[in-house]
């Protein structure tokens, strides 16, 4: 199988489902002349022309609130956020337009409609560059959100979610448009609401998307080094819809599980993930369920505070310990 | 949504298909008879909104139309099968323009299962997309930017239609409306943008007027920021409604450029349900534009020209009476949801509904 980059894989999902479907239009800022701050549609203009290939001006609100119209006409729009920071202007129509009309409308319509951009922290862009927004567009009945951390994923789910008839939010790993990957030849998709077992294991399960899902894979290895301990690692990688039986049947298999998220602590993703757990499979668990998450303070710019403020190596294995009943050192 | 042959219980206005022939004959005194007919129908339907909200029957917030009814009528007049209707959450006159049932139309302010939108939206989420209206919009100025992404949508698939767009002189002041024109104005320049922009400015949001609200009161004048050609029209006259909207729709259709229309207009009722008025007008205000009343005003004219008499209206707005009362029983007795629905229309596609069944 081929090896792409995450940028690269992205960038064939959209262009093989524009050449399959004239109803797929991509818009938003320097996404056409410019090729994409990420360099993602890179040469699309060219293959597809300004009326599919739309150069926005900076009106995130504007802007997304059309392809909401353009939708609700039988388009299928995705719409680029230069990053997701960004897409807060656009909160109104994300939250409060494209997933409601359906509902207030009695089913009369459908909102086929990608959000996509980079989504995360880990570059030194500080405060205001830098979030996760998994949790926030999560709480949204009538959204799907996904975070795809692989090559292979970001294709299969960006096809899926350009087929989807109600709104998605796709949140991208910022930090590694250009890491590697196998990605299969033309058209697969990888369904919403499964998780991927990133890797098996039977001592302690460790949750996580997006980019904490290769941290919780470094972690993995170094407990297997350290203590021989087996951690299972679970990509969520889709979080509305959520798939709590990957994560009950890993746990009633490890019996101990730690939630890890670059957000924040209070009312994110693994806070759900530990009430899903305690729900679900209270009576198989041997420890409290711990989380790991970003510390309480707005992105810092310096290289160490950055590291600091996200979960590192060493905490999730401190955590892995805790909940194992080892000696953390 | 229930059958097709109940549409308008009595039959005594039009649906739009009907008046569709009539287009070329657009401000002879039948056809503005037709219209007359449709006004006091819209008046009529409104007022019995307002006794059903007083009654505790219709709950939420209630914005009604009196005094705005030509602006709506008018440019419906110049609708063509295909076109697309998109407005704010004063939205009870346009389905009953377009045709949908009035009893429909009733019954989901009346919160019930046969409501235009299954009880779901109730008065400001209108919406029957067969007909071309698009809603019933509760967020001012977001629909805005959606109403131009259909304007570009008909263009992308190579239609001649448009997007009616309609938004009020509050909306002027909020960003996605800057953005949206924008957008509009850009996209026209290449063809790709047929949407219609029809300001209602009916002098206030809420109780702010125009001049508290903006330095720069000429609210067609904006639009020249964004390149879009615009003009004003007096809201409350229909003849001049009228007039202006056949030719813009023809202009904006043939063209693929925006247009935008400032209807001068009045909403002589309160805002929602009921308001504060005098903090915000005098009684006087009031006065004075309720001798411009559209329905009024056409009243006068057709009556001058001999197209009505008295007795003719009399029999009019008792026709109309009648309408609205078998619209009001068909809303009351009618079923409320059930229960299922509460969970039904949130995802298209398999699976409706994403949470747990309690
Ligand atoms: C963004 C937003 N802010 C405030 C409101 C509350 N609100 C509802 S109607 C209204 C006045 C809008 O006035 P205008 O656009 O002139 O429309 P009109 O009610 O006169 O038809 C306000 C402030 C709202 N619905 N949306
Ligand atoms: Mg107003």
């Amino acid at each position: 199988m081929p090896e792409k980059t995450y940028r690269e894989a992205l960038r064939e999902a959209m262009s093989e489902e524009m050449e399959r479907d004239d109803s797929v239009v991509l818009m938003g800022e320097d996404i056409g002349v410019y090729g994409g701050t990420q360099l993602v549609t890179d040469g699309l203009l060219d293959r597809f022309g300004p009326n599919r290939v739309i150069d926005t001006p900076i009106s995130e609100d504007g802007f997304t609130g059309t392809a909401v119209g353009m939708a609700m006409m039988g388009m299928r729009p995705i719409v680029e956020m230069m990053t997701m920071n960004f897409s807060f202007l656009a909160v109104d129509q994300i939250v409060n337009h494209a997933p409601k009309v359906r509902y207030f409308s009695g089913g009369q319509v459908e909102v086929p409609l990608v959000i996509r951009g980079p989504n995360g922290g880990g570059v030194q862009l500080s405060a205001q560059h830098t979030h996760s927004l998994e949790s926030f567009y999560g709480q949204f009945p009538g959204l799907k959100v996904v975070a795809p951390v692989t090559p292979h994923d970001v294709k299969g789910m960006m096809l899926t979610a350009i087929r989807d008839p109600n709104p998605v939010v796709f949140l991208e790993a910022g930090a590694l448009y250009g890491t590697k990957g196998e990605v299969p030849e033309g058209d697969y998709t990888v369904l919403f609401g499964k998780a991927r077992i990133a890797r098996e294991g039977d001592d302690v399960t460790l949750i996580s998307y997006g980019r904490q899902v290769n941290l919780c894979l470094q972690v993995a290895d170094k407990l297997n080094d350290e203590d021989d301990i087996k951690a299972e690692v679970i990509d969520l990688r889709s979080l509305r819809p959520f798939d709590e039986e990957t994560i009950i049947e890993s746990v009633k298999k490890t019996h101990r599980a730690v939630a890890v998220q670059e957000q924040w602590r209070y009312f994110g993703v693994a806070s759900e993930v530990t009430a899903i757990i305690q729900d679900k499979a209270f009576d198989y668990l041997d420890a409290p369920v711990k989380r790991v998450s970003g510390a309480e303070v707005p992105g810092p710019y310096a290289r160490n505070l950055e590291l600091a403020a996200f979960p590192s190596e060493e905490q999730v294995a401190e955590a892995a310990r805790q909940v194992l009943y080892l000696e953390v050192v | 949504m229930p059958a097709e042959n109940d549409r308008m219980g009595n039959g005594s206005v039009e649906t739009h298909e009907e008046s569709q022939e009539e287009a070329s004959v657009a401000t002879s005194d039948d056809h503005l008879a037709d219209l007359y007919k449709k006004m006091a129908l819209i008046r009529t339907f409104e007022e019995a909104t307002q006794r059903g909200f007083r009654q505790g029957k219709i709950g939420g917030y209630l914005h009604v139309y009196i005094g705005q009814e030509a602006v709506a009528t008018g440019f419906i007049d110049a609708y063509k099968e295909g076109d697309k209707v998109i407005t704010a959450y004063r939205d009870h006159a346009f389905p009953l323009l377009l045709g949908s049932d009035p009893k429909e139309t009733m019954a989901e302010l009346y919160g019930k299962r046969t409501g235009l939108a299954k009880g779901k939206g109730g008065s400001m989420h209108l919406f029957d997309i067969e007909r071309g209206f698009y809603g019933g919009w509760g967020i001012v100025g977001g629909h805005v930017p959606i109403g131009v992404g259909m304007g570009y949508a008909l263009r992308y698939n190579e239609t001649d239609q448009i997007c009616q767009l309609y938004l009020g002189d509050g909306a002027v002041n909020i960003g996605p409306f800057h953005e949206a024109a924008n957008l509009a104005g850009l996209w026209g320049r290449d063809g790709m943008n047929a949407t219609l922009f029809i300001v209602e400015n009916n002098q206030y949001g809420m109780g702010t007027s125009v001049a508290r609200s903006t330095a720069m009161t000429d609210l067609s004048a904006k639009f020249n920021a964004y390149g879009i050609e615009n003009e004003k029209v007096d809201g409350m006259d229909l003849e001049a409604v009228l007039e202006c909207a056949h030719r813009v729709t023809e202009q904006v259709r043939e063209t693929g450029k925006p247009y935008a229309v400032e209807a001068i207009t009045y909403r002589t009722a309160p805002h929602g349900a009921a308001d504060f008025f005098e903090k915000y007008r005098t009684k006087d205000e009031v006065k004075k534009w309720r001798e411009r009343d559209p329905i009024g005003l056409l009243e006068h004219k057709l009556l001058e020209r001999g197209t009505l008499d008295e007795d003719r209206i009399e029999e009019i707005k008792d026709e109309m009476k009648e309408t609205i009362d078998e619209v009001t029983t068909f809303a009351e007795e009618s079923e409320e949801p059930p229960i299922e629905e509460l969970y039904t229309d949130v995802y298209a596609g398999e699976d409706e509904y994403m949470g747990e069944e309690e």
